[in-house]
């Protein structure tokens, strides 16, 4: 059998990393130092997926180098979504902000929204009030619930289960019905304020949630009875895309690709806020770092998160959301106008905005793709020197070529949906 | 507000605060002058170490039995509006097996030359912080086995973003950034690692090839 060779020429020649030109034609042809034997699989071949493609996620492009059907090299390009964000941020005041987090993370939206006012409180010593906190744990646990529930839909889209999709796809409409009462958004909540969030929850939104909380285990149990132990599920995950614990360490992995590789670090359990330590959950940790047991340590914390919205429902108490600190929160408007001091914070506020005092500040979360943290640093002004998104799925990304040394092309598909990317946070 | 270090440590009585005093303070006892100011804010310690130490002293913070700072959290640069201040390259660190955290920072002229040391042999993870932060800001990481834009497309030619100099709506008219935009075409082009797996190899300018046999990410012809 001849050697097979395709000539192809780019339209547009290639470039180094000093921008000039390098006029190559390219050719798929097999490399001198492989010739052993003149069968298909010594071809080296380069294969294109993406940016626009269902299974990438987004848009995100692939190159892969392929040896027959095997993977030897994964080379990513991204930046298609870049708006940047932190940009815009250095010219916005800090509630400005809010609604440029949204649009990061976008399958976590309130969680986003949440941190930022966290460490712009963090950064002028601002005390909560205790329903604020526990409405801020109610958002943010069901951010990661419906962030998984989209993970593992469309991870089994990808591997061909098309029914639990829908199942899930339906829970998530119901805490996305949440969402729409609470804030009026069902994607760009902008939920959180400084000092508080943007209004109290509406009157009969609990027992909505509690029914959510009772009833949505029901359909996590069925998903895990069809994927848990299912043989196509399990030949085409366990032992595909596999990082040992070092290695996790060594990428700078987080959240659900560390634990899933045997690394027990929970913000929420290592750096506590918002009050996490006295909820009683735990943190699943995987042993394999493959792609099954990532599913695994996501099926579980959606679990725990029911438990932690239960604990808090429990809690929640009636009181004020907002706290009562005129440098952050607006005073009632009947005291801005009978009230002195009342009108000159009143009045600072709407015309200088909200300027916290010199510093720096980085504050880290739990998201439900990582560990997301917000480096803020502030020069006393109302607007921040610089707003740095520590982007959890950017860098669990950036191990992407690693996991996939090895794998067949199929799996490329898989490894990269085990990652849980959305690029909107990515690209920023 | 700056501080000496026991002040830090007597103001507060964090331990975990405490504990990255020490490792400040074991810094200091190791490296000498090549450790700048330590401050403290919002409960977070950060230290200024020189730029030509700053990769030796990151690895023997991640090696050293008594520090353990395991885990590279994120790497970034903070330019400031006042055009007096440095141009900062801030580390996060963080140490798993003992929990605390550390800030590393290293000051440079913002108009001078912009090189720090990359410390991708140290933590792979770096490789596309260090690249995002060349990309917006312009540092070059000396070492990096493959320093090209990232977010931006690889023929970008309008500087930095992130640079406070750079305008937030771009040097250009908006209807030549999108004529710009729109020419890039990005899917029409390969990275030379890319061009390197075909055989386009024999044809790359001699001191590419060169550099590709030396980071072995081609078979030598």
């Amino acid at each position: 059998m001849t050697p097979r060779t395709l000539e192809f020429e780019l339209k547009t020649p290639a470039v180094d990393s000093s921008g000039r030109l390098i006029a190559a034609p390219l050719g798929v042809k097999r490399r001198p130092s492989e010739s052993v034997d003149d069968d298909f699989g010594a071809e080296h071949m380069l294969v294109n997926i993406g940016p626009q493609h269902p299974a990438t996620h987004g848009v995100l492009r692939l190159v892969v180098e392929l040896e027959g059907e095997t993977v030897r090299r994964v080379i990513p390009h991204i930046g298609y979504l870049h708006s940047g964000f932190e940009k815009l941020g250095e010219y916005r005041q800090y509630n400005q902000i809010v609604p440029l987090t949204d649009r990061t993370d976008y399958l976590s939206p309130m969680a986003n929204n949440i941190t930022l006012a966290m460490a712009v409180e963090r950064l002028m010593g601002i005390e909560i009030t205790e329903r604020c906190r526990l409405l801020r744990i109610i958002a943010m646990e069901l951010s990661r619930i419906i962030s998984h529930l989209v993970w593992a839909g469309t991870t089994g889209i990808d591997l061909g289960a098309y029914t639990p999709f829908l199942w899930m796809f339906q829970e998530r409409e119901r805490v996305y019905n949440l969402q729409e009462a609470w804030t009026g958004a069902r994607l760009t909540t902008s939920v959180a304020r400084v000092g508080g969030m943007m209004a109290d929850v509406p009157d009969g939104w609990e027992d909505q949630l509690r029914d959510f909380v009772n009833t949505f285990p029901n359909t996590l149990r069925e998903v895990d009875a069809i994927f848990t132990r299912n043989a196509i599920w399990i030949g085409r995950t366990q032992g595909v895309g596999a990082i040992s614990a070092e290695d996790a360490i060594n990428w700078s992995l987080s959240g659900p690709m560390l634990r899933a590789s045997g690394v027990p670090f929970d913000v929420r359990k290592d750096r506590p806020y918002l009050g996490y330590e006295e909820f009683d959950f735990d943190v699943p940790v995987g042993e394999h770092g493959d792609i099954y047991d990532r599913y695994r340590v996501r099926m579980e914390e959606m679990f725990q998160s029911t438990r932690i919205l239960a604990q808090a429902l429990e809690r929640l108490r009636p009181g004020p959301v907002n706290c009562s600190d005129p440098r952050v929160i607006l005073p009632p408007k009947s005291r801005a106008m009978s009230d002195m001091e009342a009108m000159i914070y009143h009045f600072k506020q709407v015309m200088e905005g909200i300027r916290p005092p010199a510093g720096e500040v980085y504050q880290a979360v739990e998201n439900p793709k990582g560990e997301l943290g917000y480096y803020l640093v502030s020069d006393g002004t109302a607007k921040p020197v610089r707003w740095r998104i520590r982007p959890p799925s950017f860098i669990n990304l950036a191990a992407l070529p690693k996991l996939c040394e090895g794998a067949q092309l199929s799996d490329v598909i898989a490894i990269n949906a085990s990652v849980d990317i959305v690029m909107g946070e990515v690209d920023r | 507000m700056t501080v000496g270090l026991p002040e830090v440590r007597s103001a507060h009585g964090d331990e975990v605060l405490q504990a990255a005093g020490d490792s400040v303070l074991a810094l200091r006892q190791r490296f000498g002058d090549s450790i700048g100011n330590a401050r403290e804010s919002s409960g977070q310690l950060w230290v200024v170490i020189a730029n030509d130490r700053a990769h030796e002293i990151l690895a023997w913070l991640r090696d050293d039995p008594g520090q353990q700072f395991n885990y590279l959290c994120d790497v970034t640069a903070v330019e400031y509006r006042d055009p007096e201040l440095p141009l900062e390259v801030v580390y996060q660190v963080r140490s798993l097996p003992r929990g605390i955290d550390l800030r590393l920072k290293i000051e440079m002229d913002p108009e001078g030359d912009l090189e720090v040391e990359s410390v991708t042999d140290l933590w792979a993870g770096a490789n596309w912080l260090e690249r995002e932060v060349y990309d917006m800001f312009g540092v070059r990481f000396r070492g990096h086995p493959d320093l090209r834009r990232i977010l931006m497309w690889n023929t970008y030619d309008e500087g930095h973003p992130l640079r406070k100099s750079f305008p937030l709506r771009g040097h250009r008219s908006r209807s030549e950034q999108t004529r710009n935009a729109l020419a890039a075409n990005p899917e029409a082009h390969y990275t030379l690692e890319e061009l390197s797996i075909v055989e386009a190899y024999h044809e790359l300018p001699a001191d590419v090839r060169e550099r590709l046999v030396r980071e072995g990410r081609v078979a030598q012809p």
